[in-house]
């Protein structure tokens, strides 16, 4: 499926006109409709995840857990002689959070919370609507995935672009070679996902699953029904600490996405998870501009 | 964890934000009991949603997962109230609650007044559960009590009654450790026939093998397990059968249900 912009062949022309830009089409309707209703969700579920969250800043591992069971993860406020400071603790390492986690200024007002209103949904600490929006778009999460998972099997999406080939797998220490030199691929290369995007989308797709399954076994009605997912994750309050692992790495995932975006050229990039076309970079060094 | 002071915390509520770093401190905004907006009535869609889902998924009566004694808490968070206050409650914790009755009234063919002993003499069940808060917090115990459906059974339950009403001693009106932030109301609860009927929901009168403590709802307390912590109702002196919620305190079938909580609670 490759279109052509009608633009003047580069190599008859003379300088200054315009070079023939390939266009492919790469993103299929139903691709970037759930990509876009995806990045939504996922917007409000960290959001309200935050809030709920912060009804109780602690996790731990196993099947039980609560003020008296010692945290592998706190985010609390501490009064002492500097005033109140956020305390965020992470296994044996404290470290003093004031103005992000525990204790965060808002509109002026020193608010004492784990995670600070500007990331929450809503904003002000309300466990009950939390719980509604993040439930709510839990249903959407999961209808939207079930559609792309269901759609990616039965085109063979993620078979032919998500998966990677054993040729893909040899050629990983290139690839981070590549990336870490930012040198982004041109022409042929360009026209498929390269090693490290298949297996950051691969492992996209793993974690918000892995946020299905956990978020299901924290539901008692739902323990009921599949009892194995406890066995699975280790008890209720290890599926909680994994959900929000899980929940951290979708954000690093997110930065990173953002970030190879902006190198990768953001127009284009942009343009074609909206409209599926995608201009494939040229060699510049072969441009035969000004030869 | 507890060094947050009130003066904090009424700065935190003042500013229509809040802190909820430990206990059911749950701060409300100022319409939660004066109705929802459009928007929250369109995120309340979910509930039911999972209502549907899990009574499909549940059909069959599933059980709640029942532990081992080594997994019980050592010790088990209470929530909530922690002493329902007043004289009358004073006066029954006294007298170790030798006059405390549960009434079975409502849609029923014939009304219960049981007494404490009464209730401890009826046959009963034990279970090793998990109680899950809301919150997000899990503690193990272990729970004696008479079946709800035993119950119901003796009071015959009416065809039109759809819902069982726990009415409670306690009212969460002005805790002073929750800073009075809480809007003032007697605690009470509801559930659904089904669930009323499911062979793990028991009117508990003893926890760990010994008689409840004040702190964890003496001397009657509900386990619906399959829910979350605020449907376990404390201190109960009431089951009505009843076929609506609508004419009942707020009209949301529970204290936390009428503040904005879901009424079905198994997620």
């Amino acid at each position: 499926m490759t279109a052509t912009i009608d633009a003047p062949d580069s190599r008859a022309a003379p300088k200054g006109v315009r070079r023939r830009r390939e266009v492919i089409y790469r993103h299929t309707v139903l691709v970037r409709l759930t990509h876009w209703l995806n990045a939504l969700v996922i917007v409000v579920m960290i959001g309200s995840g935050l809030n709920i969250f912060n009804a109780h800043p602690r996790l731990y591992w196993g099947l039980k857990g609560d003020e008296y069971d010692r945290p592998w993860l706190s985010i609390a406020a501490t009064q002492g002689a500097a005033g109140t400071r956020g305390v965020t603790t992470i296994g044996s390492w404290r470290f003093d959070t004031t103005g992000l986690l525990g204790v965060a200024k808002d509109k002026g007002q020193e608010i004492v919370k784990a995670w600070p209103s500007s990331l929450t949904i809503p904003s002000y600490q309300d466990l009950a609507d939390a719980r509604h929006w993040h439930f709510l778009f839990a249903w959407v999460l999961a209808a939207n995935g079930a559609v792309y998972l269901l759609w990616g099997l039965i085109s063979r999406h993620l078979k032919r672009d998500i998966v990677p080939t054993v040729d893909d797998l040899k050629a990983i220490p290139r690839s981070v070679l590549d990336h870490v030199q930012l040198k982004h691929p041109v022409g042929e290369a360009a026209k498929r996902y390269n090693v490290l995007q298949r297996l950051a989308y691969l492992g996209v797709i793993t974690l918000i699953s892995l946020m299905v399954l956990t978020g299901l076994t924290m539901s008692p009605g739902f323990n009921a029904f599949a009892p194995w997912l406890l066995d699975l994750f280790g008890g209720r309050q290890s599926a909680r600490s994994i959900h929000f692992l899980c929940a951290s790495g979708l954000v690093a995932f997110v930065a990173v996405h953002l970030i190879e975006v902006v190198l990768a050229g953001p127009i284009n990039e942009i343009a074609s998870m909206i409209t599926g076309r995608y201009a494939v970079p040229q060699d510049h060094a072969h441009d035969g501009v000004g030869q | 964890m507890s060094l947050i002071t009130r003066r904090h915390a009424l700065i935190a509520g003042a500013a229509g934000s809040g802190l909820a770093l430990t206990g059911c401190s749950k701060i409300l905004p100022g319409d939660a009991l004066t109705g929802q907006s459009g928007f929250q009535r369109v995120l309340a869609h979910a509930e039911s949603w999972t209502l549907s889902s899990q009574r499909f998924l549940l059909s069959g009566g599933a059980m709640a997962r029942e532990y081992r004694v080594s997994d019980i808490s050592t010790k088990f968070k209470a929530n909530g109230t922690l002493y329902p206050g007043g004289e009358d409650y004073e006066d029954a914790v006294n007298e170790n609650f030798a006059s405390w009755r549960l009434t079975v009234d409502g849609m029923v063919a014939k009304p219960l007044s049981l007494s404490v002993a009464q209730i401890r003499a009826l046959p009963c069940r034990t279970q090793i559960t998990r109680h899950d808060c809301v919150e997000g917090w899990s503690a193990i115990g272990q729970w004696t009590g008479v079946p709800v459906g035993l119950l119901l059974k003796a009071a015959g339950v009416l065809p039109q009654a759809k819902y069982a009403v726990f009415h409670c001693a306690d009212n969460l009106e002005g805790e002073p450790e929750k800073g009075g932030m809480q809007a003032p109301g007697q605690y009470y609860e509801s559930i659904a026939l089904e669930d009323a009927r499911h062979p793990q929901t028991i009117l508990a009168h003893a926890m760990n093998g010994k008689p409840l403590d004040v702190g964890h709802g003496a001397p009657l307390r509900l386990r619906v397990e399959r829910q979350l912590g605020y449907k376990q109702a404390k201190y109960v002196q009431r089951i009505q059968l009843t076929d609506r919620l609508s004419g009942l305190y707020g009209g949301k079938g529970g204290y936390w249900e009428d503040r904005g909580y879901e009424w079905y609670a198994g997620i």
